[in-house]
């Protein structure tokens, strides 16, 4: 591990390839899943600590993403949307490694589809979950 | 699920290959229901409100897919990060980061777990 033998030839990396959309949307599962692992992860615990702390911790949750009226405020709205556009496009990409998992789609076109059909999928799922929240 | 030839492969100095792999899978999909859960039922809260969020996680309804979640999703993450960590750190620091992983998802987990706990056996007092 530690005396790499710079001179070793390496296996062809990014800048090799032509860029496609299956490209994009593993980078995507990737940083997705990694910013929901930390980023992600320090929100759900705060959240659950606040609301078992009391009704004063939860506000004190509460006030850093909220207004006074009760809507989201910049921060709230930045983090709401970065999480659920992220956590919709990991479960799609997801979705689709365990779909690759089975032998099936790597045919050029049908891979390029379904990559370009997660960031589809998951911009509408997005879309569809703030509206109904927007409605509630 | 492993075949007699799969699992004498396993018996190399690393003593097994396809468990991380396959519980990255299985966790995968535990998530994708739970996830789905959590989804739908926050969609169809009316309000956020303390009161309304403590009767909410009080019923066991709710704790236990709440608690299940936060163990799948930990368990999945703390795999997933463990290969990242693998692909990009090649030196010591590779091991300081999984010693840090660990601590991160152990005391992560712990506190939501209590949490949860706190929040749905506390429901009578
Ligand atoms: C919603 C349902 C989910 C599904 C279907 C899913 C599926 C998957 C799959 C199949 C992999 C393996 C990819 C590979 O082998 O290259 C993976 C990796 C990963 N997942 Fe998830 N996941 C879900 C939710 C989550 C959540 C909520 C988090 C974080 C809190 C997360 C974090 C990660 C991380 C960090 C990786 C490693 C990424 C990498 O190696 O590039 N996942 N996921």
């Amino acid at each position: 591990m530690a005396s790499r033998n710079p001179a070793r030839p390496l296996s062809p990396h990014l800048q090799i390839w032509r860029w496609g959309p299956h490209m994009l949307v593993s980078i995507l599962h990737r940083a997705t899943g990694s910013g929901m692992a930390t980023v992600g992860t320090l929100l759900l615990v705060w959240w659950l600590a606040a609301l078992a702390g009391g009704a004063e911790s939860y506000a004190t949750f509460r006030d850093v993403f909220t207004t006074e009226a009760g809507h989201l405020n910049v921060i709230g709205l930045v983090v709401a949307v970065g999480l659920t556009l992220s956590l919709f496009q990991h479960m799609m990409t997801g979705i689709r490694h365990l779909v690759l998992d089975t032998g099936a789609g790597y045919e050029l076109k049908t891979n390029k589809t379904y990559a370009m059909a997660t960031m589809v999928a998951s911009v509408a799922l997005t879309a569809i979950f703030w509206l109904v929240m927007g409605l509630n | 699920m492993r075949s007699a030839i799969g699992r004498v492969r396993g018996l190399g100095s690393a003593k097994e290959g396809t468990h991380h792999w396959w519980y990255q899978r299985l966790t995968a999909g535990a998530n994708l229901l739970l996830m789905s859960w959590l989804l739908i039922s926050i969609a169809r809260q009316s309000s956020f409100d303390y009161a309304a969020m403590r009767m909410w996680m009080e019923s066991g309804w709710v704790a236990i897919p709440m608690a299940l979640l936060v163990v799948s999703v930990f368990y999945h993450f703390r795999l997933g990060l463990q290969v990242v960590i693998e692909d990009y750190q090649h030196d010591e620091s590779r091991v300081v980061l999984m010693v840090l992983l660990n601590f991160f998802v152990i005391a992560t987990g712990a506190v939501a777990l209590f949490s949860i706990m706190k929040i749905a056996l506390g429901a009578a007092a």
